[in-house]
């Protein structure tokens, strides 16, 4: 019943061909192009971050592989001045909103300066336990509104998160107060390893958008066209005092909860294998370029060329950043140092012989 | 020459409405979020007629959702406003204990100061008011040992009024315990418009050289009274208020622990891992060897605080401090 209710909406299908045509004059090949390049960026970016775990360059890792249609679709719906509230897996939205690739490589490298967003980026760090950025996302959306901006924001959240109480009040709070936020669910059904079966009876998770009537929308998470015209739809709509949107983009990890786990161990990795052949978000924008006769095997070399460089520039900027200075444990807990803090530092500092 | 400046003699919770009311006139920024704190003023009245004054849009009345509405106002925070939030009383926060200790009290150090949370929560606690269970809990000791965020405790209507302004203008988050006991148990002389009462000072309510007595909040009245009782028998106490519960005001317990030697901490929490423990330490680490006797502390008993019907043998009471007071000196 709810599937019927709350059918998946896609504007092209696996195949690449147009789902629902009256898009069809907003697809123009220069925006196909940026998801494309976007997707390939965050994509190469996500391996090299998996390689770099494997050689000990980088800490553990959470990979978002499969996931790049719904962050890039709905990360570059967002204009500036929006608000961001990633979690561990969606540095992917974070760096297509203007995050900077060093900087997140450094958040997965255990330094607090990956948390720093560019200057004028309101990208938040990433939320880690779970759901809990939910409800920081309604409280600085509703600022924006009762500052009467027209700003928004937008908080990614898993399918396992909209089991947490925090998930519930941050959505039940905007809605009363009618805060422009987007909460924006990348369904990809595990939470690290129980399936969605598992962890809820409802058949969706755009239906619980009923309890708090606002509206609730299930996309196609794979088709990048669909994440980003509902994200926008939705954004508008909560620039124009409409009111937050719950979306479900229905998507599909291929790789590890982090690089910490294995997945053969609890999911069908035939499934998986299928699910890369058949339903990758990257070779549906590249069959619907095909199809549109607007593919060109030379820009597509071009572009992952430049991803490659730019990834590789990034990880140069990582490993070249300072050592971790230990004046930052105690100089950033207050605005001024309590005498503990000011204590634990100076007795530390003259254990190790440094200056203060 | 100096203007006067008008006082009012006003009760504690008063004292906070007015505290409140002087910042919500005084910045634009400042907003009041919680349960049944508009219409209704609160439970306790300390948002009394706050919302007709100011309007919906600044006293808001929240969905009963602790994490939710603290986590709210973390982003609220973070975006510019300065976010009061209610919480209706102390045992009711645990839900928003994660949003707190996650994310308010750490979100400077994640961002080297990128994101910070100028943020108070403002909470009820502690027992003897024959209060129903679960709304007399004095738990300020599972918030003074996360990092990064302050904890606050009034005793009168001066120190609420003025530590709530202080804390308002801190740049991080501020915990602000109100004694509900002593909501309006005493009046006091309060000044009109704003001034401050420093966070991280402890106040001497009593001068004495025989022992330091160390206490806050609702303890305050006990101390006192045992101290008062014990001056019959030659034995000079020293008072120490606290105020701050974190950062303690170290140097006035060595100065003043430097003097008598002898000490008593008293707190209605529990006693492992309450805050009596720390003061110990401060004592230990500042003032060893002027030590004539071990520190005692009268404490709420390590057991869930009570029903009602057993809180007058829970909380610690003037006979108990001063059977301490008398171990102290006759060590």
């Amino acid at each position: 019943m709810m599937e019927n209710q709350f059918p998946i909406r896609q504007i092209i299908d696996v195949n690449g061909k147009i789902a629902l045509p009256e898009y069809k004059e907003k697809m123009t090949a220069e925006l196909a192009k940026k998801f494309y390049k976007q997707m390939i960026r965050i994509r190469t970016f996500d391996r090299k971050a998996i390689s770099l775990q494997r050689q000990g360059r980088i800490g553990t890792y959470a990979p978002f592989e499969g996931q790049e249609a719904a962050q890039v679709g709905s990360a570059m719906a967002l204009a500036e001045g929006d608000w961001m509230f990633p979690t561990y897996r969606d540095h992917g939205a974070a760096i297509v909103f203007g995050h900077s690739l060093s900087k997140v490589l450094l958040f997965w490298n255990g330094r607090n300066e990956g948390c720093i967003p560019p200057k004028g980026k309101n990208i938040f760090p990433p939320g880690i336990p779970i759901a809990t950025q939910i409800p920081h996302a309604a409280g600085a959306a509703y600022a924006e509104r009762k500052r009467g901006s027209t700003s928004a924001a937008i908080a990614y959240f898993g399918d396992g998160a909209t089991s947490e109480g925090d998930f519930h009040e941050g959505v039940n709070f905007a809605s009363v107060m009618r805060a422009p936020v987007v909460f924006f669910n990348q369904n990809n059904q595990f939470a690290i390893s129980v399936p969605i079966s598992k962890q809820m009876n409802s058949k969706t998770i755009a239906q619980k958008a009923l309890a708090y009537d606002i509206p609730g929308i299930r996309i196609d998470g794979n088709d990048v066209f669909t994440a980003y015209f509902e994200t926008l739809q939705a954004l508008e709509r909560a620039r124009n005092g409409g009111g937050p949107t719950l979306i479900e983009a229905v998507t599909w990890r291929y790789g590890a909860h982090t690089t910490s786990d294995d997945p053969a161990k609890y999911r069908d990795q035939v499934e998986n294998v299928k699910r890369r052949e058949e339903d990758d978000p990257i070779i549906r924008v590249e069959r619907w370029l095909k199809n549109e006769g607007l593919y060109d095997e030379s820009w597509a070399t071009t572009v992952k060329e430049e991803a490659i460089t730019e990834v590789e520039e990034a990880v140069k900027e990582m490993e070249a950043f300072p050592k971790a200075d230990p004046a930052d444990i105690f100089d950033h807990v207050f605005a001024e140092p309590t005498w503990q803090i000011a204590k634990q530092k100076k007795e530390y500092f003259d254990l190790i012989g440094g200056e203060i | 020459m100096q203007t006067a400046v008008k006082v009012k003699t006003l009760t504690l919770v008063q004292a906070i409405t007015d505290g409140l009311d002087t910042m919500l006139q005084e910045k634009e920024e400042v907003i009041l979020l919680g349960e049944d704190i508009g219409k209704n003023g609160g439970v306790f009245r300390a948002t009394d007629k706050l919302q007709d004054k100011y309007g919906e849009d600044r006293v808001i009345d929240t969905p009963l959702s602790e994490a939710g509405f603290v986590g709210a106002g973390i982003g609220m925070a973070v975006n510019g406003f300065l976010p009061i939030i209610e919480i209706q009383f102390l045992g009711f926060i645990y839900p928003a204990y994660e949003q707190i200790v996650t994310h308010a009290s750490r979100l400077r150090m994640r961002t080297m100061g990128h994101f910070t949370v100028p943020m108070v929560i403002r909470a009820p606690y502690g027992a003897g008011v024959r209060a129903p269970e679960i709304h007399c809990d004095s738990t300020e000791a599972i918030f003074t040992h996360m990092p990064g965020i302050k904890v606050v405790c009034p005793s009168n209507p001066y120190d609420a009024k003025g530590l709530l302004i202080a804390a308002i203008e801190d740049p991080d988050p501020v915990l602000f315990l109100e004694p509900m006991r002593l909501y309006r148990s005493v009046r006091d002389e309060v000044p009109d418009g704003k001034y401050t009462v420093e966070i991280g000072k402890a106040k001497k309510r009593m001068e004495g050289e025989h022992v330091t007595l160390i206490a806050w909040g609702a303890m305050i009245p006990e101390v006192m009274e045992a101290a008062k009782a014990v001056k019959e028998k030659g034995i000079n106490c020293e008072v120490i208020d606290l105020l701050t519960l974190f950062p303690i005001d170290k140097d006035m317990i060595a100065e003043s622990v430097q003097k008598t030697g002898r000490t008593v901490v008293v707190h209605e929490a529990h006693a492992t891992g309450g805050l009596g423990n720390d003061i110990l330490a401060i004592i230990n680490d500042t003032s060893f060897l002027y030590q004539k006797a071990p520190v005692e502390r009268v404490t709420g008993f390590d057991a869930p605080v009570p029903y009602f019907g057993f809180e007058d043998h829970y909380l610690p009471t003037p006979e108990r401090i001063k059977h301490a007071i008398e171990k102290v000196i006759k060590f």
